[in-house]
């Protein structure tokens, strides 16, 4: 068991990645074959990131280290060398807790699918990509060295697209697709241009060594500056948006929950970099404002956009969109004030992370629903559609509980972590605040639009019955989730979210002794 | 004789029109065109950082005694941004092939239904 735990990181990475490649393999045995294949591995890695996960926040989020070729958690620099050149994961408490998010929505994904994608054609490769965008993923989160986290970038970026546009058949998933990876690969080069810059200065590409030798150069800035704008794209931030909704709406829906999953690791990794990399090196209050700027826009473009849409999937990417918005407030709120460090701060960080698994949660049960609403109408079209509640009780029911949690209504899990950035907005600025309620608020206004539009109504004729289990038991799973962490956030707070903001907030130092040694 | 920083300006040069190319053209294929010019920016980037004046090639079998040797590890990474590169301009190919299918153009102003 040890063992397991110990290797759990790598595997992580590598068993979704042979899976994912062994997909196409066994497709060729038949569907059953392959579906059983692809639910096992999505099992496993699952299994291995609650391992991991237990391990982490069972040392209260304390770093750890993962040498690869080097037998576990052991010692990170060769003997006589003063650059660590080896390659290593680190995971901390924010990486356990993005890992655990991950593992949560390729899961549900996963097994959402092979209900929802039974008599369609198409699924090995649905399948194949899915696997290796969730290795990609888990990379992204894990990894300790600067460049391994850009070649996990461009993994996700084209396992993602594939995902956006393998139906050749439609013809928006094509445009869709072009578009989104004509974006993420220049966002990806924007990235790797840092990197380049930071290797050309420090000799070194190994996170923990640049933070702890990085000085806040001209050259360093300018790296920032690209890093920021890569990720910010990636992660589908105002005014870099224009991607995100024709992703999620484009893709099939159970896998816009997982490209949710995938923009909310590029803001990981935004994360990191502002607070581990650079640290307290640059200016950070006005990085923070940044930050909030850009937050309030995207809450605010985010939500109005979604006001006038009149397609479903289209609508609920708008809420996505809106959604990141309020992770970078809480998160810019904390980097504004990350010098003095006051009590709100903190709690404004919680609350940014927090979000990101609520609205994993939240978001991915309402793309769930909404792939069941197109199912079951054959249009995505809202004022075409109406009346299923009589036939679809229990999916109505499920999309209210997302509705509500999204737009942070109590006791959903939504309301929990929006309840914390409002407090601590507020004590940085009122006017913070208030944009971010009243957006909350027009939220709610669009998502009783939706159930208005297509399960109130008149019965319509030839309604097809409620969905199946295959379908439902995913749904009823993040439902429960929403639910559970909405009704005591008391406990998840203390376990796994404090842990999280605790190692971007304090853990610098410990992040890079790690790996430097004398930390 | 030394270049000096002639290749930093070049790779700073084609990363300008590669972006001026992506950013300002119409046609599906000029704008694989322009992401292209950026990577070739970037790498050409990475390779020059670890560039040393008459340096050698960095294997140190059979080396001769006392010789620079360029830096591996820019090259490693130049080489893995190559892949790279070929996998998202094969992808991002293949769906121009097929928007034309579809669509009939390669203009970007006339393939817009996903707007608003």
């Amino acid at each position: 068991m040890t063992a397991l735990t110990n290797h759990a990181s790598v595997l992580l990475i590598a068993i979704p990645l042979l899976g994912a490649f062994a997909v196409p393999l066994l497709g060729k045995l038949g569907r059953g074959t392959r579906n059983t294949f692809v639910g096992l591995i999505a099992l496993i890695t699952a299994a291995f990131a609650g391992l991991l996960a237990a391990s982490v926040f069972g040392r209260a989020g304390a770093p750890g280290l993962y040498v690869l070729g080097g037998g576990g958690f052991g010692i990170p620099l060769p003997t006589g060398l003063t650059v660590p050149i080896r390659i290593i994961l680190e995971i901390d408490g924010m990486s356990a807790f993005m890992a655990l998010i991950t593992a949560l929505v390729t899961l549900t994904g996963a097994f959402f699918s092979f209900s929802y994608w039974k008599d369609r054609s198409g699924g090995t490769l649905f399948y194949s990509l899915l696997l290796l965008l969730t290795a990609g993923i888990f990379g992204m989160e894990l990894t300790g060295d600067m460049f391994n986290f850009f070649v996990f970038l461009e993994i996700t970026s084209i396992a993602a697209c594939g995902l956006i546009g393998f139906r050749v058949w439609l013809r928006n998933s094509q445009e869709a697709g072009f578009k989104v990876m004509a974006l993420y690969t220049l966002s990806g080069l924007f990235v790797l241009l840092a990197v380049g810059l930071l290797y050309g200065q420090y000799g070194g590409l190994n996170i923990a060594y640049l933070a702890s030798a990085l000085t806040g150069s001209a050259i360093d800035l300018v790296a920032l500056g690209l890093l920021l704008t890569g990720l910010a794209l990636k992660a589908g931030a105002v005014p870099l948006h224009m991607w995100a909704p024709d992703a999620y709406g484009e893709a099939p829906a159970p896998m816009s929950a997982v490209l949710v999953a995938n923009s909310q690791a590029s803001l990981y990794g935004l994360f990191r970099i502002l607070f581990t990399l650079f640290g307290l090196t640059i200016s950070v209050a006005a990085l923070g404002w940044i930050l909030i700027v850009l937050a309030l826009l995207t809450i605010f473009v985010g939500v109005t956009m979604a006001l006038i849409q009149s397609d479903i999937k289209r609508l609920i990417a708008y809420g996505a969109v809106s959604q990141i918005g309020y992770m970078l407030l809480g998160v810019g709120v904390g980097l504004a004030v990350s010098v003095a460090k006051p009590d709100y701060g903190f709690i404004a960080m919680q609350g940014g992370i927090f979000h990101m698994l609520n609205d994993a949660a939240c978001i991915g049960l309402l793309f769930f629903v909404s792939g069941v609403i197109i199912r079951a109408t054959g249009t995505r079209d809202l004022n075409r559609m109406g009346g299923l509640a009589h036939s679809m009780k229990w999916t109505s029911v499920l999309f209210m509980i997302g509705a509500f949690a999204l737009a942070g209504v109590p006791p959903f899990n939504g309301f929990a972590s929006k309840f914390l950035i409002y407090e601590a907005a507020f004590k940085l600025s009122p006017f913070l605040s208030v944009i971010a309620i009243l957006s909350s608020i027009l939220l709610l206004a669009v998502f009783v639009k939706v159930f208005q539009a297509a399960f109130l109504g008149p019965k319509p004729e030839g309604l097809s019955s409620e969905v199946p289990m295959g379908m439902m038991v995913p749904m009823v799973a993040l439902a429960l989730v929403v639910v559970v962490f909405g009704l005591f956030p008391g406990f998840f707070v203390d376990k796994i979210v404090t842990p999280a903001a605790n190692a971007l907030w304090y853990g610098r130092d410990a992040y890079i002794g790690l790996v430097l040694g004398g930390g | 004789m030394s270049i000096g920083n002639l290749p930093f300006v070049v790779a700073v040069l084609l990363v300008a029109f590669g972006i001026y190319t992506f950013l300002f053209k119409r046609n599906l294929i000029k704008l694989v065109i322009g992401v292209s010019l950026v990577e070739t920016g970037v790498n050409l980037f990475l390779v020059t950082l670890g560039y040393r004046t008459a340096g050698i090639a960095p294997i140190y079998t059979f080396a001769p005694e006392a010789e620079r040797m360029v830096l591996p590890t820019p090259q490693a990474l130049t080489l893995t941004s190559i892949v790279i590169g070929l996998a998202t301009t094969a992808l991002l190919l293949s769906f121009a092939v097929f928007i034309h299918r579809h669509y009939g153009t390669l203009d970007v102003r006339k393939v817009k239904e996903l707007q608003g």
